[in-house]
């Protein structure tokens, strides 16, 4: 069972690496974060990885420190959409790769992705577009290793806007995927 | 939680109208300062009926006048001109006491007559006699026992019978509406009557209510309520106050609409991955039934009157569009071709046509679709316009729009003509949904 479990998440990370961005990419983004200025040394870090194209399938286990950590990518919580769309854009891959990293490494952990609309239009049509997006999120981590039954997708709709303004930078700010814990 | 509870939230009312031949109806006594939805006429019918309300005999005594409220009603359907009974001494209270000239001279087509006494029981016996001018016969009179409480409840059910009888289709006055108050970081789930009056909140939460639907007998209300971090759909009974989660499921639950015998619940689930509908029934019980099958969103689902058809919003073709299916089954057709963005079906009570909103450019609207000839009409020409439902008669679609960037609800006739605002100042009111005739 385990080795089966195994040979699916090779499978689902070289089709991944395939259809969506380069492991080196991935990679490259995630280092950049790590060193990001400012921040205090990340408490447990994954290991480096060496940029070869191939992907561990171990890593050493982050806590749930990491979680709340302002210098592990594992704080950062939101992924932006474009208008109308639930594409998972490139500048995003690393922090849903690492949220779904940190949840096939904690079996026990679940998490809730809380999907945001714009106010434009419906209020019921905007809670499934938000949907949509918390799925999107969703899918991601699950081809990533996470499994289904570790996270929930929802929707706010437009019932919930970060940002309050009338205006297109408010509503990019609202056009999002948050990712929430459980216990948080 | 909060406890489910049903309480009046608003002793008084602020009820103030004018019409456009600018005739001001007199104030209802205001017994306190605490004012709240406004009522405002915007347009008029294109012919209106010349109506004189003669003060009911003994009504002055009353907490609540009745004749007030019936001149009220008449005056906010746009249908209506009302005819003004000042000047008279002694008022006409029985039909002996009319002197048709004067009415005659003062143009108006019919006069309402009655008294108000009160029964050895304590309750007040309201009776009213509507009479033609031109043939000095009675349309129509009726006499009710009523308690203090039951006065506007007898006052909208008179203005029903005297809308009825001089335009043919029933009246809505004695109808109620829900609808969603957001007070600063408290959203209120309130039923209030036709004009507003009368405000009750059916339930209150600090996480938000949306999506409030009408059963057909009008005893429960279907709602969404993000308070458990997640759309859940509840079904309250407005009897006992009692709610319940009656879909709860994995992901989110939302957008509920009651099929016309009240069996079942069409909601939006995302349990099996994407918003798709599915039969549930009102008490939860047993196991949903999916209803669509796309990879697209489909949402928004409303039954036809007759319960044989299901429109729903859907974005199969690329753009959300307003789709119509067959509940027994086969595949959904689409509706509307206009525009790029159609959305919030909801069937006149006929079932001949259907109310939505339709973006134009950057504005959203409310339209009216032809079921047969397809023929659309929009009515408004609000910028943010949402959630249309109609009248319980068809002749009036209520409907949420923003003035100076607060909520209000607004009502429109379905042929364009006459339009009401119903604000209430301070908040932001949103969500309407127009319920049924009582029965």
């Amino acid at each position: 069972m385990k080795t089966l479990l195994t040979v699916t998440m090779v499978l689902m990370l070289v089709a991944l690496g395939g259809c969506a961005s380069t492991p080196s990419e991935q990679a490259g983004a995630a280092v950049e974060d790590r060193a990001k200025p400012g921040g205090p040394p990340p408490a447990a870090v994954a290991k480096p990885t060496p940029d070869t194209g191939a992907k561990p399938l171990v890593d050493k286990p982050l806590g749930a420190a990491a979680l709340k950590d302002p210098g592990n990518i594992l704080s950062r919580r939101s992924v932006y959409f474009d208008f109308d769309s639930n594409l998972i854009k490139d500048e995003f891959r690393p922090l849903v790769t690492a949220h779904a990293r940190y949840l096939q490494q904690n079996p026990g952990a679940k998490m809730r992705i809380e999907g945001h609309a714009d106010e434009r239009g419906s209020r019921e049509y905007n809670i499934a577009l938000g949907q949509r997006r918390s799925e999107s999120v969703k899918q991601m981590m699950q081809l990533l290793g996470a499994r289904p039954d570790q996270i929930e997708s929802v929707s706010f709709g437009e019932e919930k806007p970060k940002a309050t303004g009338h205006d297109e930078p408010s509503w990019a700010e609202n056009r999002r995927g948050d990712i929430v814990y459980q216990g948080e | 939680m909060p406890t489910a509870i049903i309480r009046p939230m608003k002793t008084s009312w602020l009820h103030r109208l004018a019409c456009a031949v600018a005739i001001l109806i007199p104030l209802a006594p205001l017994p306190s300062a605490h004012a709240a939805l406004t009522i405002e006429i915007i347009g008029t019918g294109a012919t209106q009926y010349p109506i004189a309300v003669v003060p009911f005999r003994a009504e002055g005594g009353l907490a609540q006048p009745v004749t007030p409220v019936i001149a009220a009603d008449l005056a906010r359907s746009g249908l209506f001109r009302m005819v003004d009974s000042g000047g008279l001494n002694p008022l006409p209270h029985e039909p002996q006491d009319l002197n048709y000239s004067i009415w005659r001279a003062r143009a108006a087509d019919a006069v309402v007559i009655g008294s108000v006494s009160q029964l050895p029981d304590g309750r007040y016996d309201v009776r009213f006699r509507l009479m033609d001018v031109a043939r000095q016969t009675q349309l129509a009179g009726f006499a009710y026992a009523a308690s203090a409480a039951q006065l506007r409840l007898t006052a909208h059910r008179i203005a029903d019978v005297i809308y009825e009888t001089l335009t043919g289709a029933k009246g809505v006055f004695s109808t109620r509406i829900a609808y969603i108050v957001k007070k600063g970081k408290r959203y209120e789930l309130q039923v209030a009557d036709a004009d507003g009056h009368g405000a009750q909140t059916v339930r209150w939460s600090d996480e938000p209510i949306l999506s409030p639907s009408w059963s057909p007998d009008g005893t429960r209300l279907a709602y969404v309520s993000l308070e458990r971090k997640k759309p859940v759909v509840y079904v309250q009974s407005l009897t006992t106050g009692q709610f319940q989660a009656v879909a709860n499921y994995w992901g989110s639950n939302s957008a509920p609409a009651w099929s016309p015998d009240g069996r079942r619940l069409a909601v939006v689930l995302s349990k099996d991955g994407g918003s798709q509908i599915y039969f549930i029934n009102p008490d939860g019980k047993g196991e949903p039934r999916r209803m669509t099958f796309s990879s697209a969103i489909d949402t928004e689902p409303n039954f036809s009157p007759d319960g044989e058809l299901m429109l729903f919003t859907s974005d199969r073709g690329g753009s959300p569009q307003i789709y119509g299916m067959q509940v027994a089954g086969g595949e959904p057709r689409r509706l509307t071709f206009e525009g790029s963005y159609n959305v919030s079906p909801r069937f006149s009570p006929d079932g001949k046509s259907f109310t939505f909103i339709q973006r134009n450019g950057g504005r959203f609207n409310v339209a009216v679709q032809d079921m047969t000839t397809r023929q659309v009409q929009v009515l408004t020409d609000g910028s943010i316009d949402e959630s249309p439902s109609f009248a319980p008669n068809g002749r009036m679609i209520l409907y949420a729009t923003e003035v100076r960037g607060r909520g209000v609800l607004s009502a429109v006739s379905s042929d364009g003509r006459v339009k009401q605002r119903l604000s209430e100042e301070g908040s932001d009111v949103r969500e309407p949904a127009w319920g049924p005739f009582p029965k």
